[in-house]
């Protein structure tokens, strides 16, 4: 059980002067339950990657398997792929559109071929899920504040119990508060029902606080993948490729290199303070 | 002499029921006083749905206040005789920079303001150059904006409102929407604009990390100022941030949980630099 790529390419406008490769050689493996960062700058190609991992673009070259089956072979269902793999766009909430929020989130059940009950049952759950009590089923979704709407957009995809979800940017434009809520819910999320998170992400302090592996995209390309102290070791490479690491890894290795004997590879506050702390007991 | 002065300045938005009756009334802005002084660059702070937008569109008359006044370069923004003039002392810089842009070629886009003003043809083209030059985007003169970077995009769109002269530019989440190269150098376009252009700045934004270089921070919470003063006075009360939905920059984090585990660290730590200064002190001193 699992998302494997293997030399995925995409090529848009292949044959023409325009042709533009924006994805080169893509391997990887994402076993069930991880929870996984994909960073890069605008433009690096994370995007049009994980349009691939349900099927919305379809590769130029390589093979992308779910679950050990090749999603390119003939007859694969790419419906019943794509409620396994649940997609949220940047700026969801620019998707809601039904008159209230329970609703809106019965969308995707109800397009499954659900009954109007049991659809209603999973929507139910699904807020619950990103924090949204019953207050909330009745009211218009445009009536909510920026970091409701986009819990209920969530909720949306929730809705349909997929295995694996990928968020693509899914706090850009909340404020810390809101931004907070909906990374926890997602932990939380990932830690009790055991889901696979992707998720797409221009910030390196959210990353590195909550995921457990990340890969960084280039120009089209994997540049690092692994555990967020190994990939942040790579800080300077990072800058150099538009990226950067979080404020923590800087100030970790300015502390280093003035002769503090601290572990240079803490990329969270709360590893950092522990680090600081210890070499101050040192004495 | 003050650029933009308010007092008592309170809106109100009307919400209404399926009849087309008002069912509730929302003070979005309720009694602010503000005093932004020439040359100043101050930041804005609040979360989701303090005010602090709505408080920014009173900043060049899109918004009158339903009480109280706002002057902009000493004219009051409800005279609507004066209404141009207001506009073209205070441009506005929105989030989304595809909704600001209108030209098909950068120089044409930043062009449009001074033209719309009637600034004779030579003068448009030497306001265009000297803006693209203050954003650093002149080399990208002849390019279409829309195969631009969203931090170029932006930027052409700064460099629109400083193509017709303002003395003020305010900037209402200009970041939100770009990726950390982006962000750094729009903020970076920002600054050059303050201290070289001396162009008074009023900066909203979500982002710590941009508010630490502003000569004053405001934070706003429910329709009122809550707390002003410098960045080092405002970041020294993580509490109080933190009760108000907001952050405070990574360094200053860091420093504050250290000194809750009991290392003697000064109060308002800003930059990476100055908590390994310190740091470094400390040690030595230990």
């Amino acid at each position: 059980m699992s998302l494997k790529a293997e030399h995925i390419n995409y090529i848009y406008s292949a044959g023409t002067a325009y042709e533009i490769a924006a994805l080169r050689d893509i391997n990887f493996e994402i076993p069930d339950g991880q929870f996984l960062g994909l960073i890069g700058h605008t433009g690096s190609g994370k995007s049009t990657l994980v349009q691939h991992l349900n099927g919305l673009i379809k590769a130029t070259g390589g093979q992308l398997y779910f679950n050990g089956e090749d999603i390119y072979r003939e007859g694969y269902s790419m419906r019943e792929l794509r409620s396994q793999v649940g997609l949220v766009f940047q700026y969801p909430e620019h998707q809601l559109f039904e008159v209230d929020v329970l609703s809106d989130v019965c969308f995707g059940p109800l397009n499954q071929g659900m009954s109007k009950e049991a659809a209603k049952e999973r929507a139910r759950a699904a807020l619950r899920m990103v924090g949204l009590g019953e207050e909330y089923e009745s009211r218009s979704p445009f009536e909510l504040s920026g970091g409701q709407k986009r819990r209920v957009a969530i909720a949306g995809v929730l809705a349909m119990e997929p295995q694996v979800l990928i968020l693509d940017e899914p706090t850009a434009g909340l404020d810390p508060r809101g931004r907070d809520e909906i990374l926890d819910q997602l932990a939380a999320l990932h830690r009790e029902k055991k889901i696979t998170v992707i998720l797409v992400s221009h910030s390196m302090e959210d990353v590195a606080r909550y995921v457990e592996r990340i890969i960084v995209m280039n120009q089209g390309k994997i540049l690092y993948d692994g555990e967020p102290r190994e990939v942040f070791r790579h800080y300077e490479e990072l800058e150099q490729v538009g990226l950067a690491a979080p404020q923590v890894t800087y100030i970790m290795h300015a502390l280093k290199a003035s002769g503090l004997d601290v572990d240079e590879n803490a990329t969270t506050i709360r590893e950092a303070r522990e680090t600081i702390l210890q070499a101050f007991r040192k004495e | 002499m003050n650029m933009i002065e308010a007092s008592r300045v309170v809106y109100e938005y009307a919400h209404y029921d399926e009849d087309g009756n008002i069912d509730e009334i929302k003070r979005a802005v309720d009694g602010v006083d503000l005093d932004i002084q020439k040359g100043d660059f101050v930041a804005i702070l609040g979360h989701n749905g303090s005010g602090k937008s709505t408080l920014a569109k009173h900043l060049n008359a899109i918004l009158t206040p339903r009480e109280g006044t706002v002057w902009v370069d000493g004219k009051d923004t409800k005279d609507e005789g004066k209404i141009w003039e207001i506009r073209q002392s205070a441009g506005m810089v929105f989030q989304n920079p595809d909704n600001q842009i209108i030209g098909t070629i950068v120089e044409e886009d930043v062009g449009f303001g001074p033209e719309n003003m009637g600034v004779p043809t030579k003068e448009i083209w030497e306001r265009v150059e000297e803006s693209l030059k203050a954003v650093n985007m002149v080399k990208y003169r002849h390019h279409s904006p829309n195969k631009l970077s969203g931090g170029q995009k932006q930027r052409v769109a700064i460099a629109g409102v400083v193509a017709m002269h303002p003395q003020c530019i305010v900037l209402d989440e200009p970041t939100a929407m770009l990726d950390p190269n982006g962000r750094k150098e729009v903020i970076r376009a920002v600054r050059a604009l303050n201290q070289v252009e001396d162009i008074t700045v009023v900066l909203i934004t979500h982002y710590m990390e941009e508010v630490i270089y502003a000569d004053k921070v405001i934070v706003m919470d429910e329709g009122k100022i809550i707390m002003q003063g410098t960045p080092r006075e405002i970041f020294s009360q993580v509490e109080k941030l933190k009760s108000c939905r907001l952050d405070v920059p990574q360094a200053t984090l860091l420093a504050y949980e250290l000194k809750q585990a009991g290392l003697k660290l000064p109060d308002g730590i800003l930059t990476r630099e100055e908590l390994v200064e310190e740091l470094c002190r400390l040690k030595q001193n230990t």
